[in-house]
This record gives C-alpha cells, sequence and structure tokens, in this order.
C-alpha cells in the first residue's frame, strides 16, 4: 500500500483529501504544514508528497526544497496544490523540484487520477 | 500503468461525499474570520507588518480553497477578490490604507452571512457583487484611500504623458514606478546576475525564463561585449513579483548573486521604444484586473507536471533497487543513483536540522459537540446525585461493621468529585471569546460617534462555562457599548478637562474563589449624582435625600431610567441597563457600579463559573427543604419571632445590627405548614441580593452542599421566587431559591 504525505493548514481540505486517499486504498500521513511534514518525516518515508503551498512556519516550495535536499527524497513524486490564479506559484514549484501541479479546488476523482499517474 | 485505468479506477467508484466535511470547514471558516478580524483590527496601517499580511492573505487563502473545494461559490468569489487585494498588498504592490482595512472588515462580515446561509442558520440572501467590486476597485489601486485618518500616500495620480484613455477601467502601469507595477501590468527590470565564475551559467536563466509560459521576456542587456567581472546584466519585463523571480533563478545561481532593480526607475514606459518590450503596459490596451498571465498549460486538465513523469518513477524504482541492494550489503546508501535528479539542485544531502519542537497544535485537540460534552455533564450529574444517595444510605450503617464499604464510599465521593471538575473543565472557554468582539465593535462606533478609544483587556484567559460566555455575552456588550457612548467625552471636551484625547476601556476578568468577576471600567465623563436624582425624581423613582451616592448610582438600573441626554442610535432608549442587570441575575450573578464624576466609572459583574452547579446552602420549613445560592448568604441568626415588629400594618421588619430588614416568611411564600413546635422561634437568614438585604425566616439549617442544578421550567415550568430544583441525597427534589426575586418582593 502506497504512503502519501497530506500536507495542509486547513483541517477541512487535509480531512478531505486523507478521505478520498484512504478510500482509494492509499495510506495517508496528515502533516499540517512544512516542517510538521519535515518531523513527520523523520521517522517514517513516504512513496508521494501532496502539498498546499501556503501555510503557517514553512510554505510547500521551502518544504519542497528541503525535501530534495534529501538523498532519500530526490525522486519521490512531490505534488503542489494550487489556486489557478498563481502560475508564478507553479514556475516557483517547477524551479524547486516538485513533480507537478493540481489545481484546487479539484475533484477528489481527479485526485486520485494524478496520483495514480506519478505513484511509481 | 495507463490513462484509462486511472481514470476509472477512482476508488472503485465510490462517490465521494463531501458533505460531511462541511461543518468541519466552516469551524474552520469561522476561526479563519475571527483571526482575520484581530489581525485587521491590530496592523499598523502605516507600516504593515509583513508577517501580519501574510496571515491576512493566508485567512483569506485557507477560506477559498476550503469553499471552492466545498462547491460555496459566492464564498470562494468573494475571497478570491480579497486574495488579489491581500497578494499585492503583502507583495508591496499596493500600499494599505484605512479604506482597505474597511473594507476587508466589512467582507469578513459579509462571509460570515453567506457562510451562515449555507449552514442553515439565517436565510437572508447576500448580495456581495457591490462588495466585489469595491475591493476589486482597491486591488486596481483606482479607489481612493478613505478620507478620514488614513494618512498613507498611495500610488501616485498618473502622468499625463500616458493618461489612461477614459474607457480604461485600470489606471495606466506607466505612472507607477517600475518596481511597483500596476493591476496586471508587467513591470520593467534590470537583473545583474554575478560574478559568477563561469557566466554562462547565467545564460541557464534566460533559457529558464523563456522555458515559461506567461512569465515575460528577458532580453541580454550587454550583449557581446565581455562579461564585466562575471557579471550578466538582463532586461526582464514581467508581471512576477521579485520573490517569484528569485526563486526561479535561484535554480542555477545562488540567490545572493542575482540583483533585481527597477529599469530606469523615472522613465516613463512610451521612452522605451516598443519593439524591444512588446510586452509592457504601454503597448497593451487597458484590460480588466481579472485578466489572468497567458493560459498556463494544460490548464483544462487542472493538473500538470514540471517532469517526466516515468522517468522519475524509473529512478524511484532505481533508488529502491539500489536502497534495498545496500541494505544487502549492510551499507548506507550515501548518493542517489547516478541518474540527475530532475531539479539538479545542487544542495548538500544533508539533513536540515530544524529543532522545531512546537508541537502541531491540531493534532493535540478534538473537535467534539456541544451535545456530547453536555450528555457527559447530565450523566455526570446523575452519578452525583446517585453517590450522595449511597453516602445517606451509609451513614445510617454501623461504621465498624461496614468498614470497607465506608472507604470505598469515601474514595466514591473524592473520584466522583474529581470527574466532575474534569468533566465541567472541558466546557470551560477562555473570555478572550467574548472580549475579542469588542476591539471591533469599538472601532465601529468610535468612529460613529466622532471619538477615540483604546481597549484594554486584563484576564482573556480566564475561563468560563461556554453556556456562562455564550449568556454574558450580551450584557457585556451593552456594557462596553454605554462605557464609549455614554462615558467617554468626546476628544475636544477630553483635552478641555485636561485628559488625553482618546478614551480608555477597560475590560478585566479574574477568578475569585468559585466565581469570576469582569469589570468593564472607563476613563469618561463618569455619574452624576444630580442628574440621576433629577430624573429618578421625574420618573417617579422613590429617592430621598439621605441615599448614598452609591445608592443614588444604582438607579440606573431601575426600568426605564436613562442618563443620556439624548437619545443616541448606539445605546437606545435606555432600556439598557435594567436589562442587563435582569439577565445578569437571571444567570446567578451580581452587578455592581461605581463612578466618580468626571473620572470614569466602573461596572462589576459576578458569576458563578458554571450554570450546571451551585454551592448552595439547604435551610428546611416543615418538611420541605429548599437551596439558596451560597453566595447570596450573609449570615444566620437564632432568635426569637418576637423582634421581629410589624410595621405599617403586615409588613413585618427586624432589627439586625443596627439596621431594620424586611422579613420574608418563607412557609408563607410557598404555603407550606411549619413544624408545630418551630412556631415561636426559627432562623433568621440574612440574604442579599442587588445590595439589599432581606431575612429569611426559615424552621431549621441543614447545611451547606454542593448541588446539581436541574432547570425547572425545561422539566417542569416556571415559578415565581424559584430558579431551579435539585434532587438530594435521599432523591428528594428540592427547589432552589430565586433570592433576587424574594429580595424585590420584600423591598417593593
Amino acid at each position: 500500500m502506497a504512503a502519501i504525505l497530506a500536507v495542509d493548514d486547513s483541517t477541512s481540505l487535509r480531512q478531505m483529501v486523507a478521505f478520498t486517499l484512504k478510500s482509494s486504498g492509499f495510506e495517508v500521513i496528515e502533516a499540517v504544514d512544512g516542517q510538521d511534514a519535515l518531523d513527520k518525516l523523520r521517522d517514517r518515508s513516504v512513496d508521494l508528497v501532496l502539498t498546499d503551498q501556503n501555510m503557517p512556519r514553512m510554505d510547500g516550495i521551502t518544504l519542497v526544497k528541503q525535501l530534495r535536499a534529501q538523498a532519500q527524497y530526490q525522486s519521490t513524486p512531490i505534488l503542489i496544490l494550487t489556486t489557478e490564479s498563481s502560475d508564478e506559484m507553479k514556475q516557483a514549484g517547477r524551479a524547486a523540484g516538485a513533480t507537478g501541479w493540481l489545481v484546487k479546488p479539484f475533484d477528489p476523482r481527479r485526485l486520485v487520477e494524478v496520483i495514480r499517474k506519478v505513484l511509481p | 500503468m495507463s490513462e484509462t485505468t486511472s481514470t476509472t479506477g477512482a476508488g472503485g467508484g465510490a462517490d465521494f461525499d463531501l458533505t460531511q466535511f462541511y461543518q468541519v470547514f466552516f469551524e474552520e471558516a469561522g476561526e479563519n474570520l475571527a483571526n482575520m478580524e484581530t489581525l485587521l483590527l491590530h496592523v499598523d496601517v502605516t507600516s504593515p507588518d509583513d508577517e501580519d499580511l501574510n496571515a491576512i492573505f493566508r485567512c483569506a487563502h485557507s477560506i477559498k480553497g476550503g469553499a471552492a473545494t466545498f462547491g460555496f461559490q459566492d464564498v470562494a468569489d468573494l475571497t478570491h477578490v480579497m486574495e488579489t487585494l491581500l497578494d499585492r498588498l503583502r507583495r508591496h504592490e499596493l500600499a494599505l490604507h484605512a479604506g482597505m482595512v474597511d473594507v476587508l472588515l466589512e467582507s469578513g462580515d459579509t462571509l460570515r452571512g453567506l457562510l451562515g446561509r449555507h449552514q442553515g442558520v439565517t436565510d437572508v440572501v447576500i448580495d456581495a457583487s457591490e462588495l466585489v467590486a469595491r475591493i476589486r476597485a482597491h486591488a486596481d489601486g483606482s479607489a481612493a484611500p478613505a478620507a478620514p485618518a488614513a494618512v498613507k500616500v498611495v500610488v501616485p495620480a498618473a502622468p499625463d504623458v500616458v493618461a489612461a484613455p477614459a474607457a480604461a477601467p485600470v489606471p495606466a502601469a506607466a505612472a507607477v514606478p517600475a518596481a511597483a507595477p500596476a493591476a496586471g501590468g508587467a513591470r520593467l527590470l534590470t537583473i545583474t546576475v554575478g560574478p559568477l565564475d563561469q557566466p554562462a551559467l547565467a545564460d541557464n536563466l534566460a533559457d529558464l525564463f523563456n522555458e515559461i509560459p506567461g512569465l515575460g521576456t528577458i532580453e541580454r542587456l550587454d550583449d557581446g561585449t565581455p562579461d564585466a567581472g562575471g557579471l550578466r546584466r538582463f532586461k526582464v519585463s514581467t508581471t512576477s513579483g521579485d520573490d517569484d523571480l528569485l526563486d526561479l533563478f535561484s535554480f542555477h545561481v545562488a540567490r545572493e548573486k542575482v540583483v533585481i532593480a527597477p529599469l530606469q526607475a523615472c522613465a516613463p514606459v512610451a521612452a522605451e521604444p516598443a519593439a524591444t518590450a512588446p510586452g509592457t503596459v504601454a503597448a497593451r490596451p487597458a484590460e480588466p484586473a481579472a485578466a489572468k498571465p497567458a493560459a498556463a498549460p494544460s490548464a483544462d486538465d487542472g493538473y500538470g507536471f514540471f517532469v517526466d513523469v516515468e522517468a522519475q518513477k524509473e529512478q524511484v524504482r532505481q533508488q529502491k533497487a539500489a536502497a534495498a541492494q545496500a541494505e544487502a550489503e549492510a551499507e548506507p546508501v550515501v548518493e542517489p543513483p547516478a541518474a540527475p535528479a530532475p531539479t539538479g539542485a545542487p544542495a548538500p544531502a544533508a539533513r536540515p536540522a530544524r529543532g522545531d519542537k512546537q508541537a502541531a497544535v491540531d493534532s493535540a485537540t478534538l473537535r467534539v459537540s456541544v451535545e456530547k460534552v453536555d450528555q457527559l455533564i447530565n450523566l455526570v450529574g446523575e452519578l452525583v446525585i446517585t453517590q450522595a444517595m449511597l453516602a445517606q444510605t451509609g451513614r445510617n450503617l454501623d461504621p465498624i461493621a461496614h468498614q470497607q464499604l465506608m472507604g470505598s464510599l469515601v474514595d466514591l465521593e473524592r473520584n466522583t468529585r474529581a470527574l466532575q471538575e474534569s468533566v465541567m473543565a472541558i466546557r470551560m472557554i477562555p473570555m478572550a471569546v467574548v472580549f475579542n468582539r469588542f476591539p471591533r465593535m469599538l472601532r465601529d462606533l468610535a468612529g460613529k460617534l466622532g471619538k477615540q478609544v483604546e481597549l484594554h483587556t486584563i484576564g482573556e484567559a480566564t475561563e468560563l462555562d461556554k453556556g456562562m460566555v455564550e449568556k454574558i455575552t450580551d450584557p457585556l456588550t451593552h456594557l462596553v457599548r454605554n462605557a464609549l457612548d455614554h462615558g467617554i467625552e468626546l476628544p475636544a471636551e477630553r483635552v478641555a478637562k485636561g485628559k488625553p484625547a482618546s478614551g480608555s476601556i477597560t475590560l478585566a476578568a479574574e477568578h475569585k474563589g468559585g466565581s469570576i468577576a469582569i469589570e468593564v471600567r472607563d476613563d469618561g465623563r463618569g455619574l452624576s449624582r444630580e442628574k440621576i436624582y433629577r430624573k429618578a425624581q421625574e420618573r417617579g423613582l422613590p429617592v430621598h435625600d439621605q441615599m448614598t451616592d452609591h445608592e443614588v448610582f444604582q438607579l440606573i438600573f431601575e426600568p426605564g431610567f436613562s442618563t443620556a441626554d439624548q437619545v443616541t442610535d448606539v445605546s437606545g432608549r435606555g432600556v439598557g441597563m435594567d436589562v442587563v442587570r435582569r439577565n445578569i441575575l437571571a444567570l446567578g450573578g451580581t452587578v455592581d457600579l461605581d463612578s466618580a464624576e468626571g473620572y470614569g466609572m466602573r461596572v462589576t459583574v459576578r458569576l458563578p463559573l458554571t450554570l450546571a452547579i451551585m454551592d448552595g446552602m439547604s435551610v428546611a420549613v416543615g418538611e420541605e427543604t429548599y437551596i439558596l445560592p451560597l453566595a447570596s448568604v450573609v449570615e444566620s441568626i437564632k432568635l426569637d419571632e418576637q423582634y421581629i415588629k410589624s410595621v405599617a400594618g403586615s409588613n413585618r421588619v427586624i432589627e439586625v445590627r443596627e439596621e431594620f430588614l424586611p422579613v420574608v416568611a418563607l412557609d408563607e411564600v410557598f404555603s407550606v405548614p411549619r413544624f408545630e413546635d418551630q412556631a415561636g422561634g426559627g432562623i433568621m437568614i440574612v440574604i442579599e441580593a442587588e445590595g439589599s438585604r432581606v431575612a429569611l425566616l426559615v424552621d431549621e439549617l441543614v447545611g451547606q452542599q454542593q448541588v446539581v442544578v436541574k432547570n425547572l421550567e425545561a422539566n417542569y415550568r416556571k415559578v415565581p421566587g424559584v430558579s431551579g430544583a435539585t434532587i438530594l441525597g435521599d432523591g428528594r427534589v428540592a427547589l432552589i431559591l430565586n433570592v433576587g426575586q424574594l429580595v424585590r418582593r420584600a423591598r417593593h
């Protein structure tokens, strides 16, 4: 069972993502921001990271950079959730080394579809 | 894994029902709104803190994300324009001014309304389109800063050269210094890179820049010429912010090596040959602010990949294989497989030494519905009663023969109390919940009244039962509003009196024994004994010359009394204070008032910490037991009834410590027979409420005990003189007396 780390400061969105992924048979670990995500990844590894961009303490781009700096996460798929209007963010995500982006709001089915595409 | 399987294989066809997350979203949005309001009220308009602006942005952003996901389109639309405005503010593309704070606060109110409708708590249809237009105007920089107080100079007016066509809703961007672009407009920048060991690396920047659609244009400035000290200069036209550019460039060169500066800050865009910068503002027709940069790749899919996903998968597989092999060889993996990471980021593999131990607050708390907690409290209440019954039964047993049982009963009592306290603590919430609403209210009100005021809060962390907090909010709001409306003078008047122009209102909460004391203090004009006395006379209230100041001041709590010379639309028609007092008394609390004319006044509200448990004094009349709130009992005296004197016919008084108190015989109030042999004797309990005392005549003082309050109205009906009921240890029901009503009955 593939493990996915879902990072979002919004409880409702995190729950929604977690529910969607769990009911599609994934194992889901939740983190409330970038820093929390790094802390959670200290004790275990995951197969995919799905992160929001705008979060307190540590944002998504910084998280991506921090993860890419770790040997273990150099090729782990990392998807950034973004709002439609923020092209700049997509570019920043690219520069940071993210695998791809997913527009918010998204359909649960779309989420699962994208995740299946990138999962090794 | 093929395309077809992934699109159809979503959770085995499960239909994802998002409604189950609505409640969490509503709660979260409410928290975000409250948070945003607090931040907006505290933000320094002249020089806003970056952290604050970011935090405010995040609030709107977070609500928008949720609203869009869960399908609350109106909420998403409104937060979207807010986000646009806030984004430009946090990027310093616009300067914050008071008018923006106003419109953002108003947006918060509107969002509450919209969310309320989605939650089904209101049916009011709200049309936010006008508000959206106003926010958009602010975001465009076309709305003028609000006239009052706002001191911040915003975007300078457009110079004649580039006067926008009349039809253009957006001011021409050329008016703005290049560092601060106008809405939707591009900035012209000079980007200096270096010194670099390999200046050719800088060329990669240009390639990267061009790779990203919609980013703008980039051009080498010192084309052909030898690099001066390894420096390379570019001319860039872009809509992106400096940070985003740096983020992008840091992919190839260190951040510190990149310097971004506006290109020829003063040169109007028109001076640039149009050919060199096809994307500049001057050449571009004015378009609505909503216009987005060039469409993102595969925007219609709602997602995209920056890298070759298949290659990355392969890499992961290799890495895993390598890891497995390494494990087999019992050697740690030092480097990932040879294939370079798609980012090529040459960052060291060392794990960042972040020791932030601040645990995520979110995962340490649990959201539980109030009903569940109330059910728990109710059950604990029943348990307390059962325990009391057992204890009573135990008292009739032989302590020697039942030693073990007795010991267990003592334990049971202790554990029950501890359980009860813990459960009650779940319902306790900090006073900050109430206090937090006042900054906004006072701000709006002070603006309306032309007054200046500072709010100080003390003891926001003091906890109070949730039910109590809800019920005390309205009376407290009234008191605070009164303090500003009637207490605080106009700035000119204050200065004339030698006070600071800005008034001060203090809200203080603290625990005092089993109760909480909340003070509302102001340094305004205070109460005038003369005025109140005269008005009370006019209203036909019972007054006399010998009344102390304190007694005179209490008159403002009388129904229909108003001290404001003019009726204002703020505090209404003076129906306030009596309602305030009635509500506080109904909560089992007291309200007291103190004032010095010219210096201000202080209203002190005392409340029990909870409505569910009460410290009571049990008294008996004949076979009946009644409970008095312990806080209202002053003293009890055993004395001969012959000392009771009759005055003016049926009224009886008794002299206690040189004070004549009206006597209330409880047996007469409830028409219950007294003990035969007690006739002529009995006990006087002096009780106090609303600043007056009466002597309550009862047969017997049973003792002091904590009682679980049961609502009589809900279970039976409203009974005059009674505020509730409880169940005694022996299973009988005892009425809890409403001391306020008893005192009033005797006094009037």
